[in-house]
This record gives structure tokens, C-alpha cells and sequence, in this order.
């Protein structure tokens, strides 16, 4: 669990950035934040639509280059965070099973050539059991509703075993029991010890699971507890809702 | 005349026509594979534009040293890749977007090609380049599409995993890999290759058919990766040896007909693909 916040007396941090400007060209969309997240710290990223919570999320895993500032991860390298994208990033018309799709996270261990073998074959196999789609394992990944592609994605995410999961939206457009399925899958994923950022948009579902919350919004980072920074009354709802 | 007369005779008889199908079924292998992946990453109008791209390079070339197949399949590459990377750079500015940008090159070079090719050459050497001269392929041509075929196949096995990630998830790729940059040269330096060594036997116009006919029909057939290049190939080789076929016996263009064969395959393929999907 997170021992406090960064900037708190002898908390170091897992990662922090100084004056981080993110945007898109020459256009800001955050500017010259400072702050950061500990290990094991459970952290829930809210903000208005195009507000640039993905983008946050994007300049953390290392996918988007700052226009200016640092972002620094603290004993980790870049390469051992996972990622779980928006389901819009992937092209799931492409010809590959799910049980294939999913192996793909095992990339830590086999490489870019390397083969699956037997211990990787049943890692996946129990990658798909815990999300649920056992029974979908050789089907295109083309024929699988929404949630159920969200399963998949969960799926890759536990055989990246990373110590730090960034995942955008991955509660978005599902149905309420594969929303809950996938939210308790993240909870014990949390108490299993992994530091967890993810962008959310349901502020009840972060008030009642996310200790603390990044809210992004008029180009600035504030941090907090999310008791306090979500307390209806401080919450700038304009902004946020 | 009798079946076999019909299917083998022109192959038995003439050295030209074995010279001509050989040719055909090297470049089948090379290039069906590599129209898969073109299809799949939805850069058709890539392999096109390239196709088109690489003509003011051959066009040097042949200026430079006549009808040389290296000194136009040279020109040809650096053209090809010239168009590639900057079509690239130009999208990553955010002037134009990668689309526009190759449709802007391929014609400024198709036009650039053609000019070139008429400050010297007649309408007969413009014909050459533009829709090849599979019939006369000659032992260089043959070794250098049997060389691009061998050079294809090997890199492709190697560099297949990440063009998977590149064409399902390019971010995933980016964090796997630590950069995708590397994986997206070799695959589009394989198609300008593919392309130079089409170029001869199908010229720029036609070269590009025998990568995304038989890719396009065998999305129809099947949705697995692996039968899909199998099917791609067996396609490409297929319309080669029907497209040689009806060249000789209704006496009509060698490459044209090769890539119309490619092209009644899928037209063929289209209904039934519609009733397996009911």
C-alpha cells in the first residue's frame, strides 16, 4: 500500500516528473507540473474530456515525449510497466486467437523470437481463466463483444507480470458485471503489491477503490487524497464532470 | 488439342515461357507474403504508391546505362525507399497526412518517371518500364528475383512477431521493443525490393498486382494468419502460371494477363466468400 504521498517527510518516490509540459505539436495540454506517485500506491487519473488524462498516461508508460520537463521512474525501467490501452488503440480485425493475442504479454520472458513453451502455454491458460474467456481461447478475436476483448486485454496484462500497471479507461463501455469481474481483478492485483495508475471516469468508482487521484484539468496536475481532492465541495465541477 | 498441349506445351516447347513461369513463381513467393501484411496494416495504397515510386529511379538508370536491369533495379530501390521516407517524415510534421503525402510523391514521380524515360528512350522503352517484359527475362533478372525471394522469406520469419504487434497494437510494439522504427524500415524495405524485382517482369504499373490481388482474395478465404499466406501464395503462383497461360494462347500482354488472372481469382472468390459467411 502507498506509504504516503511524494513530498510527504521520507516518502521517495516510484516515479515523479518537474515541470512536465505534455501536448500534442505545439499545443500544452498540462503544464509544468511537478509531483509523483510511490510504489504500491493506488491512483486513480479523473478529469473533463480532453482534458489530457490519456496523454498523462501515455508520457508515463514512455509512448508520448514531453514538450518539456522529465519524468523520471525510480529503480524500474520503462520496459517493466505494463500497459493496458484503450481498446480503440488496437486493430481486433486482425486474423489472431485470443489465447495468441494474450501470449503476447509473456513478450518479458520469450523476447520478440522466442518460443511460448509449456510453462508460457499454461501461464496463458491461466492468464484466460482468471478473466473468463477459457472457453474462447482459439476464437478470432474479431468475434468477441466488447467486454469480453476488455477480458482479453486484462488477460495480456496479467502475463506482462509488471510490477507498475498503467491502464486507460478500462472500465469504459463495459457492461456492469464485466466492470466488476475487471475492478475486483484490479483490487487483487493491487493487494498483491503492484503500484496501479489508471484513468477513470466514474467518480463514484473512484471515491469508493482509489485512494488517491491525479485530476487533470484547465492544464494543470493537482494531487491528493481523493477524499479531499473529490470532497464535493472542493471539486470543481465544471471542470471535472 | 488436348488437355496437356493446352496446360504444358507452351512451357515444353519454349525456354522463354519456362524462363517467364519461373520468374512469375519467384516473385509469387516474395511478394504474396508481403501483400498480406500491406493488407493487414492497412497500407494498400503504400504498396502502390511505392510501385509508382520507384519509376524516376529506374528511369535514371536506364538513362544512365540503357536497358541494364541493375542499374535500373538500383535506381529503382533508392527511389522507392526515398519516397517511403519522406511520405514519413512529411505525415510526422502534421502537413499532410502519410496518405496524401505518398499519393503527392507517387504522382510527382510517376509523371517525374515518365519524363525521364522520354528524354531518351521511345514509346517502346516506356512500355518496358511501365508494364514489363516477364517474357523476356533474362539470367540476371531471373537470379535477382530468385535473390529477392530468398532475401524475403528468411527476414520476414524473422522480423514476423513484431510486424504482428506492429499491425494489432503499435504502442504494445513501442513498449515491447523500445522502438517500432526499426521493424517498419526492414518490412518497407522488403516491399520496395519486392516491387524493383516485380518491376522487370511486370513493370511499375503491374508489380504491385501480384502483392495485393492474391492478398485481398485470401482475406476472402480464410481468417487465420499463417493459411492466409499460404493461400496468398498459392494465389500469386496460381495466377502466374494461368496469367502465362492466357498470354500465349489468346496472344495477348504477358503481365497484364498474369495480374488479370490474380484479379478474376478474387472476383471468383468473392461469392463464395459472401456464402461462407451466411
Amino acid at each position: 500500500m502507498a506509504g504516503g504521498l511524494v513530498g510527504d517527510p521520507g516518502v521517495t518516490p516510484l516515479v515523479s516528473w518537474e515541470r512536465l509540459t505534455l501536448g500534442y505539436g505545439t499545443t500544452p495540454v498540462l503544464k509544468a507540473a511537478h509531483g509523483g506517485l510511490v510504489a504500491g500506491s493506488l491512483t486513480a487519473v479523473v478529469g473533463p474530456n480532453g482534458a489530457g488524462k490519456s496523454t498523462l498516461l501515455k508520457a508515463l508508460v514512455g509512448l508520448l515525449r514531453p514538450l518539456a520537463g522529465r519524468i523520471d521512474w525510480h529503480g524500474i525501467r520503462r520496459q517493466q510497466l505494463g500497459w493496458l490501452p484503450q481498446q480503440a488503440a488496437l486493430q481486433f480485425d486482425f486474423p489472431i486467437t485470443v489465447a495468441e493475442l494474450a501470449s503476447l504479454g509473456r513478450w518479458r520472458r520469450t523476447g520478440l523470437w522466442g518460443a511460448l513453451g509449456g510453462c508460457g502455454q499454461q501461464a496463458v491458460a491461466a492468464a484466460l481463466a482468471q478473466v473468463g474467456l477459457t472457453a474462447l481461447a482459439q476464437q478470432e478475436v474479431v468475434t468477441l463483444s466488447g467486454g469480453q476483448r476488455q477480458r482479453l486485454l486484462f488477460a495480456r496484462l496479467l502475463l506482462e507480470e509488471a510490477p507498475v500497471l498503467l491502464l486507460d479507461e478500462p472500465f469504459a463501455a463495459l457492461d456492469s458485471s464485466t466492470a466488476a469481474d475487471l475492478l475486483a481483478l484490479l483490487m487483487q492485483l493491487h493487494r498483491e503489491g503492484r503500484t496501479i495508475i489508471a484513468v477513470l471516469h466514474d467518480l463514484e468508482l473512484v471515491r469508493s477503490h482509489f485512494p488517491e487521484t491525479l485530476l487533470v484539468a484547465d492544464r494543470q496536475l493537482l494531487h491528493g487524497p481523493t477524499a479531499q481532492l473529490l470532497a464535493p465541495a472542493a471539486l470543481p465541477m465544471r471542470a471535472v464532470q | 488439342m488436348t488437355p496437356a498441349e493446352l496446360l504444358w506445351d507452351p512451357f515444353f516447347s519454349f525456354g522463354f515461357m519456362r524462363r517467364a513461369l519461373a520468374g512469375t513463381l519467384a516473385l509469387a513467393l516474395g511478394c504474396a507474403p508481403i501483400g498480406v501484411f500491406l493488407l493487414l496494416k492497412r497500407m494498400t495504397l503504400m504498396g502502390d504508391a511505392l510501385a509508382h515510386a520507384i519509376l524516376p529511379g529506374a528511369a535514371a538508370g536506364f538513362l544512365l546505362a540503357g536497358l541494364s536491369l541493375p542499374a535500373m533495379s538500383l535506381g529503382g530501390l533508392l527511389a522507392g525507399l526515398t519516397v517511403a521516407l519522406a511520405a514519413g517524415g512529411i505525415s510526422r510534421t502534421g502537413l499532410l497526412r502519410e496518405e496524401t503525402g505518398l499519393t503527392v510523391f507517387y504522382l510527382i514521380s510517376l509523371a517525374g518517371g515518365v519524363l525521364l524515360v522520354s528524354l531518351r528512350g521511345g514509346g517502346v522503352d516506356l512500355l518496358h518500364v511501365l508494364f514489363g517484359s516477364v517474357l523476356a527475362l533474362d539470367d540476371t533478372a531471373l537470379l535477382t528475383l530468385a535473390g529477392v525471394a530468398t532475401l524475403t522469406l528468411p527476414l520476414l520469419a524473422l522480423i514476423f512477431r513484431p510486424l504482428v504487434l506492429e499491425c494489432l497494437d503499435p504502442d504494445y510494439l513501442r513498449l515491447a521493443s523500445g522502438g517500432h522504427a526499426r521493424y517498419h524500415l526492414t518490412f518497407l524495405a522488403l516491399v520496395v525490393l519486392n516491387l524493383v524485382a516485380g518491376f522487370q517482369a511486370l513493370g511499375t504499373l503491374m508489380a504491385v498486382g501480384l502483392m495485393m490481388l492474391p492478398a485481398a482474395c485470401a482475406r476472402l478465404w480464410t481468417r487465420t494468419l499463417g493459411p492466409m499466406i499460404a493461400v496468398a501464395i498459392g494465389v500469386a503462383l496460381l495466377s502466374g502460371y494461368a496469367g502465362l497461360l492466357l498470354s500465349y494462347h489468346a496472344a495477348l500482354p504477358a503481365g497484364p494477363a498474369i495480374i488479370f488472372a490474380a484479379g478474376a481469382l478474387l472476383l471468383l472468390s468473392l461469392p463464395v466468400a459472401a456464402l461462407r459467411r451466411r
